[in-house]
């Protein structure tokens, strides 16, 4: 018995050996000297030999028990009390508000990087992980936020405070604007239209020279607070904010401003996308993400609910446009690339679709882990797709599952 | 003679070469348990999707009563706002020939996205939770406790929909669908799967529903002798045309039902 299964392993190993030899054979092993085709048969036959023996290897993992071993979703009542809770929040925000005050500047970018990405997957995670509306462009919102920026700065003198809101509503609209046209697509057919919207937004952006400066990008102003500048020496009339305080000038303090108020937008995000999910808003999102008939049937106009999240997620992504610029001071449309949308969506894939720990820890974990392993900076693709398949193998719904809210008899 | 709470007229429905419904037209009594049979592919679903506005139908009216009047439900699905929730929000519910919950839902939060339109859904007040808010959210929880606890089911609550049994699953898309607080329900095979013991159960809920929630039921259903225990009224669908509309005793000795069901001699 278990003798003719070996036998039956290695049989497999052995055709898909000869499989990739054959598929990658005429391609790696001929080449074409001058008029000469020259055989050079070792590295197709190592390349079959490896995929020789991964499949070997593969078929002592019992793939269909990790696949079917889905944790439980169902609602608990938790031991933890709300106060408990929330005094937990409230020690995580603490926690993350004091590091400005001991890290280096270097890890001030890096974190507020991470921060942006986690607003991102937020507001992505609303689309595709509450709503179940795979959008492919979600980078195009990013960008609407971040141009809406610079382009305000230089027509019309819009500052970092007033930009946040604005560059949230533009975003919004462009997300009508987008949900309109693909109200009745599913699946394949709106991922594919929303990776050509963003396309779109980013060509525009590259082509349009006269007035998004085309591939030279645009000029962001950093932020104020209350008007103080946070420069050696303040601009015409401004006053610098290390004057006002009498400190000593240091290049720190902008980064630590911004990664602070990048802070309290997550931490708000994070709070609104909680109740959301205990709101018939989000309830609606979920319903339709699980059986679109059956919220017709329910007098629910999945027209607007619709709308609403692909709005509601594009503003989100529009803030961490704005962010994005105030931090960078400058935007190009060479950061608003498809790669991005995939990045995002791999945390909102990777994290568990929907849940807001697992979003937060994905963004956190794919942003900064680059930076812990600089020397491997090659092969950080390699080891993404990795930890995708990985990730898909073990966990198809992601790392951290959704639970479901409890509700006990009387109200709450 | 009173009007009825639905009237259906002259309804035709084409799928590119074959009529589904060819001038179908019947009435439901307010109040009543009306039940529509037929053999397999007769059309009964179809009517059931033009009555709740899934399907438009090309030709007929169906008209819900209103007060006085009547409101045509075919004219609802037209023009920018039309759509299939107008006709929900008119007052029909329905369930589902093959179960539709949201399975990755709790049990409660199924019944609290059917109660949708009585809650309060503005943002602000939601992120707040304002009084209002809080009320209109208790309010409902309790309503959907009531139905829990009327189809049996109180103590699911907290569980996945997707993880109930499947006749539980379908006690849950009744409860669903009377959290809508409709006037009318039309059920698609609802002893669909279940053995004789929940298929009783499943009477004595329909004539509950009739009688204590005072919401007329319509009915399609292939198990005669559940038909023929609850419905007061028999609409015979074949081939997309209504052969018979009567009592139960009639129905049962009408020989154009019987060749509908048998096959007969003539029709062969
Ligand atoms: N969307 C559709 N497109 C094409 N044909 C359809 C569609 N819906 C129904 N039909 C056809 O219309 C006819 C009636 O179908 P319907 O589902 O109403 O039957 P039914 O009486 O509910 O049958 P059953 O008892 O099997 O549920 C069938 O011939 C079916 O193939
Ligand atoms: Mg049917």
């Amino acid at each position: 018995m278990a003798k003719t299964r070996l036998i039956q392993r290695i049989l497999a190993a052995l055709g898909a050996g000869i499989i990739a030899f054959i598929l990658v054979g005429p391609i790696m092993g001929l080449k074409i000297e001058g008029y000469d085709f020259v055989a050079n048969w070792t590295s197709p036959l190592t390349l079959a030999a490896f995929v020789c023996i991964a499949r070997l290897v593969l078929g002592y993992v019992p793939l269909d028990r990790i696949r079917h071993s889905h944790s439980d979703t169902a609602p608990r009542q938790t031991k933890r009390s709300p106060v408990q809770v929330a005094a937990l929040g409230v020690l995580l925000v603490v926690l993350a508000a004091s590091l400005p005050f001991f890290a280096s500047k270097y890890w001030i970018s890096v974190s507020i990087i991470a921060l942006i990405y986690v607003l991102l997957g937020l507001g992505l995670n609303i689309v595709v992980g509450l709503a179940g509306l795979l959008d492919l462009g979600f980078v195009g919102f990013y960008a609407v936020g971040a141009y809406g920026y610079a382009l305000g700065f230089k027509y019309f003198g819009l500052g970092f405070w007033g930009a946040l809101p604005t560059g949230a509503l533009m975003a919004g609209l462009f997300g009508a604007i987008l949900g309109f046209p693909v109200l009745r697509m599913h699946g394949d057919y709106l991922a594919i239209v929303t990776l050509g919207f963003g396309e779109i937004i980013r060509l525009i952006l590259n082509n349009w020279l006269d007035v998004t400066g085309g591939p030279n990008g645009l000029d962001a102003p950093p932020p104020t607070f209350f008007g103080w500048e946070f420069k050696r020496a303040a601009t015409q009339g401004g006053v610098p904010f290390h004057e006002v305080f009498n400190l000593d000038y240091s290049p720190q303090v902008l980064d630590s401003f911004v990664y602070l108020v990048l802070l309290a937008a997550v931490v708000i995000t994070i709070y609104a996308v909680m109740r959301l999910r205990r709101m018939p808003v989000g309830r609606a999102w979920e319903a339709l993400r699980e059986d679109e008939i059956a919220c017709r049937s329910l007098g629910l106009n999945h027209v607007t609910i619709k709308l609403s999240a692909f709005m509601m997620g594009a503003s989100i992504g529009g803030v961490a446009g704005v962010f994005f610029a105030a931090y960078q001071g400058f935007v190009s449309p060479v950061s608003f690339s498809f790669f991005e949308s995939a990045l995002v969506l791999a945390i909102v894939v990777l994290g568990g679709m929907g849940s807001l720990t697992g979003v937060v820890l994905s963004a956190l974990f794919l942003t900064m882990m680059p930076e812990f392993l600089r020397e491997f900076a090659d092969y950080r693709i390699l080891v993404f797709g990795f930890a995708m398949v990985l990730i898909m193998l073990w966990k198809p719904r992601g790392l951290v599952q959704m639970r479901r809210p409890y509700f006990g008899l009387r109200g709450n | 003679m009173v009007q009825p709470l639905l009237q259906v007229e002259n309804l035709l429905v084409r799928f590119g070469g074959i009529l589904a419904l060819n001038h179908v037209s019947f009435a439901v009594a307010e109040g009543s348990i009306t039940a529509l049979i037929g053999p397999n592919g007769a059309g009964k679903t179809t009517v059931f999707n033009c009555l709740t506005g899934f399907y438009r139908a090309h030709e007929g009216r169906i008209l819900l009563r209103e007060g006085e009047g009547a409101r045509d439900l075919v004219r609802e699905l037209g023009g920018f706002w039309g759509g299939t929730h107008r006709v929900a929000r008119a007052g029909i519910a329905r369930t589902f020939q093959n179960i539709r919950l949201f399975a990755d839902m709790s049990v409660l939060e199924n019944l609290l996205v059917a109660q949708h339109r009585q809650l309060n859904r503005n943002l602000i007040s939601g992120f707040l939770q304002l009084a209002s808010f809080r009320k209109a959210e208790a309010e409902a929880i309790d309503f959907a406790h009531f139905w829990l606890k009327t189809v049996g089911l109180e103590g699911s609550a907290n569980q996945l929909a997707g993880a109930l049994s499947y006749g539980n699953q379908r006690r849950l898309e009744i409860a669903r669908s009377m959290c809508t607080r409709p006037r009318l329900i039309c059920l698609d095979e609802p002893a669909a799967g279940l053995n004789p013991k929940e298929t009783d159960q499943l009477a004595e809920l329909i004539r509950a529903l009739r009688s204590e929630h005072k919401v007329t039921v319509l009915v399609i259903e292939h198990d005669m002798s559940l038909v023929m225990g609850i419905s007061e009224h028999i609409i015979v669908l074949n081939y997309g045309q209504v052969i018979a509309a009567a009592d139960p005793q009639a129905i049962q000795h009408d020989p154009k039902v019987l060749a509908a069901y048998l096959g007969s001699e003539d029709q062969a």
